[in-house]
């Protein structure tokens, strides 16, 4: 029998090796797999690189896994916001390596990973700063029917931490809302994929025409209870049932 | 010289005249925002948000949040009837892919040519931060950008060349200011509109660089 349903957290995220390239989903307030982020501190893996959109916001989730000294270097679109004062301070100290990249190209770098693409064109960023490898040298451009790309390289992980609303035991996801965001395309990139959601159901309790993530892209799944005002919250909803 | 500039709601107006009836429209976070508020009720636009909407509506009513729903700028917002949810992946494809009409952002300089600097001021210790702002530049149909002419300072933030680090190489086709409204591109500045009491003779001035009319 196909079982991914762990009955934890702990035991969702054990065994993520130190060094390990870890995907965290979430934008803003939606699809942040808190849970997760706080497992994975307390599992205590380090020197680990983390690919989100942002660094981290206040002092919880990603922020305190920063703070908490366990990531070597980010890949993410935009770390600098109003409460992204953790990261701020590692990276005005050199303690923290940044990779920045636009949105988009972090977005399809990630998905080409999964889907066994080894580099893409793309015209985001062409003659900008960030056509440049770390280095400074220029990354490889090309000119195809008259407009200008820049070639990008997939983002493979060993770890996604991602956050969906139900699933079953195979590991079919579905999302809520703008909660799905980076989810489905790190949970393709990731040899290993953790979901958490907030409602498990029985095999074929989903909709099969409303599956966002296929079973196979899942390793581990684990129900976690909503939290009403956080991030995945949902205050309405919540109330009527 | 006697005029007076548009306030941020008449700017916001203004670009959103020239919104057509049917456009799928992206509104980038800050001035660009407060564009939705100006459509008129009876013209239908569709607004995309970059994490995964289209048919974005305003935002909710105090007490109605719902923090799994939110726009670019992480604020709470509704769905329309009719709206859409969609991976990011796929929110960047509708962008690169060409499948945008029109996306509205700010800027700290555009050049004459269409050249945008938006995204970093490329000061020292300065956190770099670029989100969404060169796949939207490059991706829309058409860009266009709306701010303030001058900076504090009072030099005029279109220019010959952007000093500032680029979002996107001529990209920019037209320019909505508290002064004026410009198409750009490589035939240079050409003048579509200026507010009353401003003479194109004075707004040269203040650019610095030739107009058409």
């Amino acid at each position: 029998m196909i079982d991914k349903i762990a009955a934890s957290v702990a035991e969702a995220v054990a065994g993520i090796p130190d060094g390990a390239t870890v995907m965290i989903g979430g934008f803003g307030t939606a699809g942040i797999p808190n849970e997760l982020i706080a497992g994975l501190i307390e599992q205590g893996a380090t020197g680990l690189t983390v690919v989100n959109n942002n660094a981290g916001n206040g002092e919880q989730g990603l922020a305190a896994l920063l703070k908490a000294g366990r990531v070597r270097k980010i890949i993410c679109s935009f770390p600098r916001q109003a409460d992204s004062h953790v990261f701020d301070a590692l990276y005005r100290s050199g303690q923290i390596e940044l990779e920045l990249v636009p949105q988009g190209n972090l977005s399809e770098r990630i998905r080409a990973a999964g889907a066994g693409i080894g580099a893409f064109y793309t015209p985001t960023g062409y003659g900008t700063d960030l056509a440049k490898n770390p280095d400074g040298s220029s990354k490889e451009t090309r000119e195809i029917d008259g407009r200008h790309y820049v070639l990008e390289y997939p983002i493979h992980g060993d770890v996604a931490l991602i956050k969906a609303e139900r699933g079953d035991r195979w590991g079919n996801l579905t999302y809520r809302k703008t909660a799905r965001n980076f989810g489905p395309s790190m949970a393709m990139a990731c040899r290993r994929t953790i979901a958490s959601v907030h409602e498990l159901v029985p095999l074929g309790g989903l909709d099969p025409e409303a599956v966002v993530t296929p079973a196979l892209f899942v390793s581990r799944i684990v129900e976690v209870p909503r939290q009403p005002v956080q991030a995945g919250g949902f205050i309405q909803e919540v109330a009527k049932r | 010289m006697s005029y007076r500039r548009r306030s941020k709601d008449e700017l916001a107006a203004r670009v959103a005249r020239d919104i057509p009836e049917g456009a799928v429209v992206n509104l980038g976070i800050g001035q660009p925002t407060r564009v939705a508020n100006h459509i008129p009720a009876d013209r239908e636009v569709l607004l995309h948000s970059e994490n995964g909407i289209l048919g974005m509506g305003p935002a909710p009513a105090a007490g109605l949040e719902d923090y799994d729903l939110v726009n670019a700028g992480k604020q709470p917002v509704t769905l329309l009837p009719g709206g859409s949810y969609f991976h990011h992946t796929d929110s960047f494809a509708m962008m690169r892919g060409g499948h945008l009409d029109i996306c509205v952002l700010g800027a700290y300089q555009v050049s004459t040519g269409g050249d945008l600097a938006n995204w970093h001021t490329g000061e020292q210790g300065a956190i770099p931060a670029v989100g969404g702002a060169m796949d939207l530049a490059v991706g829309a149909r058409e860009t266009w950008v709306m701010m303030d002419l001058l900076t504090k300072q009072g030099q005029s933030k279109v220019v010959a060349a952007c000093s500032y680090p680029l979002t996107g190489v001529a990209c920019v086709k037209r320019i909505y200011t508290d002064h004026c409204t410009l198409a750009c591109g490589p035939q240079g500045l050409m003048l579509l509109d200026l507010v009353t009491g401003l003479s194109h003779a004075e707004l040269e001035q203040l650019i610095g660089l030739p107009i058409a009319s």
